[in-house]
């Protein structure tokens, strides 16, 4: 059966009526799939939650260990079934190589496939397994860079601005902005890789999401919480690592002559990067850029695209172009480039 | 070309005047000439000539995209540079190649071929990153607004040359892109441009409107005062190397005035005011105004209304520049040079005597009266010629604007910002129970008198004829104007000059605002 017989738009989110189940719901609902742990798919409250366990350890870190009455952590490729015995839903996990535990979900139902591809990218992390090409009828993918302007440069390159600056301005405190979970990580890995093994200091809001990345194995190096520091004058020349609301925030005027630098997706476009007074731009995302987006299209090969989850109008133009019978999934809530960019 | 990308990227993103000018010194310091040069003349918007139009940018862009992906990118974006800069298909390996100096793009686009110049930015286009397209983009259509005016250049220019600004200022029209040897003397490793022989501008120094204070406390043995002029202020150039008439912001009006260029023959820059006079008479500025924006001017108008000019400094007597003399020295050179001069053209602006505030007051009194000048000027004896408007050096003080009630008839949108509300607005005087118009005003009222005016035309409206609306013939304003002339392009028979304003009578019936006769009582024989 077509999966828009069976899949709908509600309140909380994408919803699979027979096997009534939410993906990445943003009310509290009996059941729900959480593709991954950032703000805008997972919330605490549910009463039933699949994910996988990685994603379920971050939705404890952030929400505690009440976060849902019930969990089943899955593992990738691995499947469970749902709804009635004799007209079940079959659901699987996939890589979606966005953040570390973040998965796409695979829903089959009646002889057709759906894959929900929750935030995903093709650039390789090293905090989580590369998305992996699921075969189905109709793929539903987020479009948070849908738009030709955006095509992402190298995590490499980026990072090297930022060890320029600290050569130029070696007195001036570099205050990277970057979300907690995800971005926050990759960007001390790459510096780890581009050879910088100083100390990196860290806002309080990222401490424990660190933590737990380090307890599932990935070495982020020196981590030093900016409270331990008594005299924040030496501080020159660092890096400290803040989420980007606290930016323009009290907590950073103690800081020696501080350098704003920003590293997320929207800091391509230009006009963006400076309202936001950032002085060093880094383009570095945990989403697709454009050709990207394309090339999922083409390699994942279903006949029907659903777009969602940012600039859908480019995006179902394009599939269309392509050959591709392509709609916007309007889904409330989903906008929130504040966290996820 | 890529240094001065990196150059605009960081530019771009600093906040701060002081970095900004420490950015682009260390450019100065470690770029070589052409380039520094030619950067220097985009930054501050100095560049003569645009490389490529916008829109070869876009047709440009166009062919290698979906029409509706550019649009909904350039929506997204906001920018046309940047929309391009991002949507233009990267080679394998952007800012691979290495890309020709600043100066040697510059060069090739300049004498590029109209044909050429496509095939050109496409080349440059296909070789660059995103961010150097920017600044290729930004360049060539001389859009770059990277926060660096062209007065904060000149400012930065002074810093990297541990000099003056006013140097600067003096130099800047007399000099060229890519200013090699300004840049030369800057660095101590040249003498100052010698700009004596060039036919240019050089900027001119401005007065401020004097005020009850300044009156009070000027000792008028130590100033110079002459009358105001009511014609246009302009400043005359003759070199060898040929003579030009510029207006005061550096246009240059030649053309409209052979006869005056005509008949200077000496080496000078002159300071003063444009006038038609007849011998020693001076006419009125609405005869001037026949003779302005002419580009050929016809003999018999030529003939009929002489221009003249109403010398008051001279900032150049020969080859030698007088910026840095006194007033009162430059007035004795000015003095001695239109005694030797061999134009008749040339008019001393003769200074007036007040031995104490009281005779001062009176030669104000009898300017006002007299109907060739607008004022008085007050210029300390004392002051150099500095370019622009310093304080407390040079002061104008107009007569007292005349006044008429007279009775809004129509209101138009205005432009810009104001093209929502009706703020062009037509009035008229009465003659016998009928209103005749006798002009237009759109200044002189607040921004809260705006709206209210706004809302009482929507409120009053009787007619429309295109954009204009008719109003009911209701409320009056005191409009104040510079002076009334005989006109015979209008029906009232009287035009006024620079009329604004005064105050909204929002109390006045208009049938007690002022009758035709009242306003032609007002026009000056
Ligand atoms: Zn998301
Ligand atoms: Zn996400």
């Amino acid at each position: 059966m077509h999966p828009q017989h069976w899949m709908s738009v509600e309140s909380p989110g994408l919803y699979c009526r027979p096997a009534d189940l939410y993906i990445d719901p943003m009310k509290p609902v009996a059941l729900a799939v959480v593709t991954h742990g950032h703000t805008d798919h997972a919330m605490a409250g549910h009463s039933h939650v699949y994910a996988t366990d990685k994603t379920m350890a971050i939705m404890t870190t952030r929400y505690g260990e009440e976060m849902a009455e019930s969990t089943q952590p899955m593992r990738y490729g691995e499947s469970v079934m749902l709804g009635e015995a004799d007209d079940p839903v079959r659901m699987t996990l996939y890589p979606a190589g966005h953040i570390m535990g973040s998965a796409q979900v695979l829903l089959e139902y009646r002889g057709s496939r759906l894959v929900v591809s929750g935030d995903y990218k093709r650039r390789p992390d090293p905090t989580c397994l590369p998305f992996e090409v699921v075969p189905c009828d109709v793929f539903i993918t987020e479009a948070t860079f849908g738009l030709p302007v955006f095509t992402h440069p190298p995590i490499e390159r980026e990072v090297d601005k930022l060890i320029n600056s600290l050569q130029v301005f070696k007195h001036r405190c570099h205050l990277v902005g970057s979300y907690a979970l995800g971005k926050c990580q990759r960007v001390i890995l790459a510096l780890r890789q581009a050879g910088y093994h100083k100390p990196i200091y860290l806002h309080g809001a990222l401490i424990r999401l660190c933590e737990l990345y380090q307890q599932h194995g990935i070495d982020l190096g020196k981590l030093v919480p900016v409270s331990e520091i008594e005299d924040k004058s030496t501080l020159a020349g660092e890096i400290v690592i803040a989420p980007p609301s606290a930016l323009a925030d009290r907590w950073s005027r103690a800081f020696p002559d501080v350098r704003t630098v920003m590293a997320s997706g929207w800091m391509q476009i230009r006009a963006r990067a400076r309202q936001k007074q950032v002085e060093l731009p880094m383009i570095i995302s945990d989403h697709c850029d454009w050709p990207e987006l394309i090339q999922t299209i083409e390699e994942v090969g279903a006949k029907e695209v659903w777009v969602t989850h940012g600039r859908e109008n480019a995006l179902v133009y394009q599939a269309t172009q392509m050959g591709f019978k392509a709609r916007a999934l309007s889904l409330l809530g989903y906008e929130d480039e504040q966290e996820t960019g | 070309m890529e240094d001065f990308s990196d150059l605009l990227e960081q530019l771009y993103f600093t906040g701060s005047h002081n970095a900004k000018s420490a950015l682009i010194i260390d450019y100065l310091q470690r770029t070589p000439d052409p380039d520094r040069g030619w950067a220097i003349a985009a930054m501050a918007g100095a560049l003569r000539f645009d490389f490529f139009k916008r829109n070869a940018v876009k047709q440009l862009m166009l062919e290698r995209i979906d029409p509706v992906l550019f649009e909904m990118s350039y929506d997204y974006v906001g920018e046309m540079s940047e929309t391009v800069a991002h949507l233009w298909p990267a080679s394998a390996s952007p800012g691979a190649e290495g890309l020709p100096s600043l100066g040697e793009i510059v060069t090739q686009f300049a004498e590029a071929k109209r044909t050429d110049v496509k095939p050109l930015l496409t080349k440059y286009l296909d070789a660059m990153t995103a961010a150097q397209r920017w600044a290729l983009i930004k360049l060539g259509t001389r859009g770059l607004r990277i926060g660096v005016s062209a007065r904060t250049m000149k400012q930065i220019l002074a810093k990297f040359g541990d000099t003056d600004v006013a140097e600067i200022e003096t130099l800047w029209h007399g000099v060229a892109p890519p200013y090699s040897d300004m840049l030369a003397w800057l660095e101590g490793k040249a003498d100052k441009p010698d700009i004596s022989e060039e036919v240019t501008f050089h900027p001119v120094m401005l007065s401020h409107p004097i005020d009850e204070k300044n009156l009070e406390e000027l000792q008028p043995k130590d100033w110079q005062i002459e009358h105001k002029y009511d014609g246009i202020r302009v400043q005359l150039v003759s070199t060898a190397n040929g003579k030009a008439l510029f207006s005061r912001t550096g246009d240059d009006i030649s053309p409209s005035f052979p006869d005056l260029l005509q008949s200077i023959t000496e080496h000078c820059v002159l300071d003063g005011e444009l006038l038609i006079m007849h011998g020693d008479n001076v006419d009125t500025f609405n005869q001037l105004q026949q003779r302005l924006n002419k580009k050929k001017p016809p003999k018999k108008l030529i003939e009929s209304l002489p221009a003249g000019l109403m010398v008051y400094d001279i900032i150049a007597d020969e080859k030698q520049m007088l910026t840095d003399r006194t007033l009162d020295e430059r007035h004795q050179l000015l003095v001695r040079f239109i005694e030797r001069s061999r134009s008749d053209r040339l008019h001393l602006s003769q200074p007036l005597q007040a031995k104490d505030r009281d005779s001062l007051q009176q030669l104000y009194a009898r300017a006002s009266d007299d109907t060739a000048v607008e004022g008085l000027m007050l210029k300390r004896k004392d002051s150099l010629y500095v370019p622009g408007r310093p304080k407390g050096l040079w002061f104008k003080w107009k007569r007292q604007p005349k006044l008429v009630d007279a009775v809004i008839m129509y209101a138009q949108r205005g432009h810009g910002k104001r093209s929502s509300f009706y703020s062009d607005f037509t009035f008229g005087a009465w003659q016998d129970d009928v209103l005749l118009p006798i002009g237009k005003a759109y200044s002189g009222f607040t921004d809260e008198e705006l709206k209210k005016l706004d809302n009482w035309v929507r409120r009053h409206t009787v007619g429309r004829f295109g954009p204009v609306r008719e109003v009911a013939k209701e409320l009056v304003i005191e409009v104040a104007f510079d002076a009334a002339h005989p006109s015979g392009r209008h029906k009232s028979g009287v035009a006024l000059r620079f009329p604004r304003f005064h105050r909204i009578r929002w109390d006045k019936p208009a049938n007690e605002a002022d009758t035709l006769d009242n306003v032609k009582a007002l026009i000056e024989s």
